[in-house]
């Protein structure tokens, strides 16, 4: 089997958000390592994941697939899956394929930690 | 905290279609029923209604003497020719690539046509993805599957392998009833065991495909099950008089 060529990385933001850091390419070998790294931030008691975008070199269909199964086993753990540090190019293949409509987008981890703050407060008033 | 900057337009960006807000039917081959496509809206796993599977076929190749480029060359150029008896698919004009729309004439469940051997379902999908050793599929509103189909091949100890995965949940709760009463998942497995059977025989092969189930969510989306006004088997049973009609007086 080709190795996959991706390096994925936890780093915890807040006790209850972890961000991971994407490296390479995301395609139907790096299914290994991203639920590796999901197992851990969820280990680690992560409520928010946010993916990290900015290192991402290539990604093919299947790697959407993976994205898709990460999301459901996500919504399954009742956690959110946010991400960063997409270009309009890969911001493009989320909307081709509605993951926009499952994966909150923002432009830097600041504004999706501040948006996931917000969202929890307005839960609790309601 | 790392500020995220975005990487460069990268080397996959000749794969992927942009993004589109309804279909067109302009760039298809002619014939068929051309139902259930033109302006509508593109779906994938998200948008489904049922449990969403993932279902993996594949063949062997063993014996012969053919590259992963070569078996996608050859599946994409002949796509239709791969598919079961009773279906029929219009392909783009110009091939399949990325952001090119197909028409779909399916048969029903066991491979049921109208008289005529006139195919039952009338559908599409876009591709929205295609390199040198994939392609993938996305179906529009109305199809029986709001998924995501790769086809793909690679080298495997010495063979090339042909493969077929679908990330997909039923669309609405009518092909969802469909698909738990049996019906659907042995029409869909059928479907795409003998895709690979013919497309194994295309290269001499009598391949003996393999198929591998796993449910990735076992919980139905009910806020889409508003999915089952654009059903296309019931869009379609309506046109079916009006499509025989014309057949019958060569108008088709």
């Amino acid at each position: 089997m080709t190795k996959p060529n991706v390096t994925m990385t936890v780093r915890p933001l807040d006790k209850a958000c972890s961000a991971i850091d994407i490296r390479g390419e995301v395609t139907a070998f790096a299914e290994n390592v991203l639920m590796d790294v999901y197992t851990q931030a969820t280990s680690a008691g992560a409520r928010v994941i946010i993916l990290n975008f900015s290192g991402l070199e290539y990604m093919n269909s299947s790697g959407i697939g993976l994205l898709v199964t990460l999301l459901i086993r996500a919504n399954r753990q009742r956690q959110r899956l946010l991400a960063v540090g997409l270009s309009e190019h890969y911001q493009q293949i989320f909307e081709l394929t509605r993951l926009n409509e499952a994966i909150g987008i923002y432009n830097s981890e600041a504004e999706a930690m501040a948006a996931q703050t917000t969202a929890r407060v307005e839960a609790r008033h309601d | 905290m790392t500020d995220p900057a975005p990487s460069p337009n990268p080397r996959d960006a000749g794969n992927w279609a942009q993004p589109v807000d309804r279909l067109s039917t302009a760039g298809v081959q002619a014939g068929g029923m051309r139902l259930n496509v033109e302006g509508r809206h593109l779906t994938g796993p998200i948008r489904g209604f049922g449990q969403m599977w993932q279902k993996t076929y594949w063949v062997r190749l063993s014996g012969a003497a053919v590259t992963p480029q070569e078996v996608v060359k050859t599946w994409k150029a002949e796509f239709p020719n791969f598919w079961p008896r009773g279906n029929r698919f219009y392909g783009p004009l110009t091939g399949i690539q990325p952001g090119e729309v197909a028409v779909l004439n399916l048969a029903g469940p066991g491979g049921v046509t109208a008289p005529g051997g006139t195919p039952v379902i009338a559908t599409g999908i876009m591709v929205i993805y295609a390199d040198e050793t994939s392609f993938s599929f996305m179906t529009p509103e109305g199809h029986i599957l709001a998924g995501l189909i790769t086809f793909s091949a690679s080298e495997a100890d010495g063979a090339t392998v042909a493969q077929v995965q679908a990330l997909i949940r039923t669309m609405d709760p009518l092909y969802e009833l469909s698909f738990r009463l049996g019906v659907g998942h042995k029409t869909e497995d059928d479907f795409w065991q003998t895709t690979l059977r013919n497309l194994a025989a295309r290269f001499g092969v009598d391949g003996q495909p393999q198929m591998r189930t796993s449910l990735v969510d076992p919980r139905l989306q009910w806020s889409q099950a508003k999915n089952v006004w654009h059903n296309a088997a019931i869009r379609t049973a309506f046109y079916l008089p009006v499509a025989l009609l014309k057949k019958l007086f060569g108008r088709a």
